[in-house]
């Protein structure tokens, strides 16, 4: 029975993916997307379903569908297992997907390729599930992959839009920021397929209980290579410095794949790595702290460029880099429950958000920039609403989910005794309002900037608006769940709690970052929400400029790589592959086409030829009969 | 007396008349004729080493031989005809017309 469930739950949006591929390439049929979203809803039933049985019970549902790899020693069969770590993932993404795949409806009305886009988009469902179900590393990292390859398809949707110079669109082109993505995520791959076979190395299995279970008799340059190579594979997913370029470019997707791959679920893989290898991490307190330091980094510089960013999309996208970073910071420094826990609640508001951007660009005739925005309320005000909603609970917020679980990460930080990055994370709180806020304040507030461009904007559909609901709903309560979460997830994971000094301060820990949190809100309301007031004098400050370009990393790593590489593949096409590779090949092709050429000249069609060359060919044999017989 | 080195050598003599003919003739005629003498000099030497081993296996030979050439002069001089009918020649410069 609930195996059965386990394969609906599965397999339901591959069913999808499939069905909708069949109509790929006919033109816009609304019941593709109903029936895509149906067996998503169908996929997140199931989930539910699942997670109340683990949830009664305590025990994990363990299945193996087949015998995947049978060779030698080797045995990796296709297992999904599904406990208390894989059901939460499970819940979440279905639930995030189901909304989307509803809201995609509405979105994408217009696109000609709408069935084309419920294919990929469920197809990615049914990715993300195999990586997050699976019961070993190499299940995992065929989910791992299949992501990234949705993620590419999704991001360069819009394939046939024409490259722009950075300047005009810093993405360049979808197919540019697709491809990006995907070779960044390729050398971060190749890190995780190191992990992987290290493991297998060392302990002839790539089971997670198997393994995990025979790590403390590996010595510890073993534990900790794996553990480096494997986060290496988690940078790359979960676009951690030097490796997040990618994050903001992929907004050149449609939103509905922000919202799910790029904000909720697929990003969060890293983290989840993380979480799953939990035992191996624990066991190498080095790494774990470069990853809780690498985290705290990343939360804050993402944060810094969505300070003064324009664009609103990429706002979410540098904020969503700077919460990967939170949850990084918390499972680096072993508070696992609490990465996954913010890393639940941040797909639930960080989704809401994503979609309401969408709800703008679309009422905005895909216009992007805030500073073209302003007083949308008016015409947009569930939109403004529900964005509003995310945002307070981005910012942390009292009772909004963010609140909970960010809270609980910073309070972490300053528990480890950790007090730089407490204190960086903390500004960042503020941060992470203030920019939030600027965005919400410039979109829907102050001065209709918007007119002079000769817009009119309209809410979106009400059916979206209702799908839109239950994130909405999760954005504000889900934080309430916290001590029952806790108690369900720590059957699984290592506890984590606060030490008896953290729990006197912690009246005082918390009243810090609010302060924070809401100064920030307050600042951003008093300078955009009476309108857009631009000051020249700051804009063309080093450091605004600095922070507007990304720090200059995107021109850094294209002038650093991304042309050397190009210099030397030239370089190696023109020297070494077309003089010496192919020359070569070229004359053995040569060599024969000539002898041919030449040889084909005895074909005169003339007898009286053909019959001198047999008697050519006699006497050479009766020479050679002769030879051999006076030889031998 | 007359051993068996003269019948080799006349065969051999002969051999190489027909091959000559082979070789150096245009007429396909003539180029039969010219095989009938290399089968003929082949003929000579299977009967007269027979002859000096006293094994009656080589002349059977030449028996076989002379019928086969009989039926390949059969086929061949048909299928000259019907060359003649169709070109008008049996010239082999004038046949050449499977050139690579």
């Amino acid at each position: 029975m609930m195996e059965t469930l386990v394969y609906i739950a599965l397999f339901a949006p591959f069913a999808g993916s499939l069905f909708a591929a069949l109509f790929g390439m006919s033109k816009r049929q609304v019941f593709v997307g109903i029936v895509a979203s149906a067996l998503l809803f169908i996929s997140f039933v199931a989930s539910v379903m699942l997670a109340i049985y683990v949830v009664k019970t305590g025990t994990p549902i363990h299945v193996t569908m087949m015998e995947w790899i049978n060779a030698g020693d080797i045995r990796i069969p296709f297992g999904f297992v599904v406990d208390q770590v894989s059901v939460t993932m499970m819940v979440v993404v279905t639930l995030v997907s189901t909304v989307v795949h509803i809201y995609s409806i509405g979105y994408m009305d217009h696109d000609k390729s709408f069935n084309r886009f419920f294919s990929y988009l469920s197809a990615f469902v049914f990715s993300m599930l195999v990586l997050v179900m699976s019961d070993n590393f190499l299940g995992l990292f065929i989910g791992w992959e299949g992501v990234g390859v949705c993620s590419w398809l999704l991001v360069g949707f819009w394939y046939h839009k024409p490259d722009q110079p950075r300047e005009v669109n810093p993405s360049i082109s979808p197919s540019w920021a697709a491809n990006e993505a995907f070779i960044m995520n390729r050398i971060a791959d190749l890190g995780m397929l190191i992990g992987i076979f290290i493991i297998y190395w060392n302990t002839g299995t790539l089971q997670y209980d198997e393994v995990f279970a025979q790590l403390p008799y590996l010595p510890q340059w073993i534990l900790d290579a794996a553990a480096i190579a494997l986060f290496i594979g988690a940078m790359g997913k979960s676009a951690q410095f030097p490796l997040h370029t990618w994050l903001t470019d992929a907004m050149e997707g449609p939103t509905p794949v922000s919202a799910l791959i790029h904000a909720a679920t697929m990003v969060t893989a890293g983290v989840f790595l993380v979480i799953r290898a939990n035992p191996l991490f624990a066991m190498t307190p080095e790494v774990s702290f470069f990853i809780a330091a690498l985290g705290t980094f990343v939360a804050f510089f993402a944060a810094s460029m969505a300070l003064v960013n324009r664009d609103l999309k990429r706002i979410i996208a540098f904020s969503t880099l700077s919460q990967l970073g939170y949850m990084f910071a918390a499972a680096g420094l072993g508070a696992y429950w609490i990465a996954l826990f913010h890393l639940a609640a941040h797909a639930f508001f960080k989704a809401l958000l994503f979609l309401g951007a969408g709800n703008v660009m679309h009422a905005m005739h895909d216009e992007l920039d805030i500073f073209k925005m302003g007083g949308l309320k008016k015409v947009m005000k569930w939109t403004y609403l529900y964005m509003g909603i995310a945002s307070l609970a981005l910012a942390g917020i009292p009772p909004f989910a963010g609140f909970f679980s960010k809270d609980a990460i910073i309070e972490t930080a300053f528990n480890e005794g950790t007090y730089v990055l407490w204190i960086i994370l903390v500004v960042t709180a503020g941060m992470t309002a203030f920019y939030s806020f600027r965005q919400v304040f410039l979109t829907f507030l102050g001065d209709e900037r918007y007119k002079a461009l000769g817009i009119h904007p309209h809410e979106m559909y009400k059916f979206v608006l209702v799908a839109m609901s239950p994130l909405a709903v999760l954005a504000i309560i889900a934080g309430f769940f916290q001590p029952w979460f806790h108690e369900f997830i720590t059957t699984l994971l290592p506890d984590y709690e606060m030490s008896h000094h953290t729990h006197e301060l912690i009246l005082v820990l918390t009243a810090i970052v609010l302060a924070f949190a809401v100064g920030g809100i307050v600042l951003a309301y008093k300078m955009y929400a009476k309108g857009l007031k631009r000051d020249p004098k700051v804009e063309n400050s080093f450091i605004y400029r600095l922070l507007a370009n990304q720090y200059y990393i995107p021109q850094l790593y294209e002038e650093m790589i991304s042309k050397p590489y190009a210099m030397i593949s030239e370089a190696l096409w023109q020297k070494v592959d077309l003089k010496i590779v192919d020359a070569t090949v070229d004359t053995i092709a040569k060599f024969f086409y000539h002898t041919g050429d030449g040889v084909r000249k005895m074909q005169t069609g003339n007898l009286s030829n053909y019959l001198n060359w047999m008697a050519v060919g006699g006497v050479a044999l009766l020479v050679v009969a002769a030879l051999s017989a006076v030889i031998g | 007396m007359i051993g068996l080195e003269h019948y080799l050598i006349v065969s051999a003599i002969l051999f190489s008349i027909g091959l000559v003919g082979v070789l150096r003739r245009r007429n396909l005629l003539m180029l039969f004729f010219a095989t009938e003498v290399m089968l003929n000099a082949v003929n000579i030497a299977f009967a007269a080493i027979s002859h000096y081993y006293n094994d009656l296996t080589g002349q059977m030979f030449a028996f076989f031989i002379i019928a086969i050439a009989a039926s390949e002069v059969a086929v061949g001089l048909g299928i000259l005809i019907v060359l003649y009918k169709k070109y008008g020649s049996l010239d082999l410069d004038d046949l050449a017309s499977m050139k690579g």
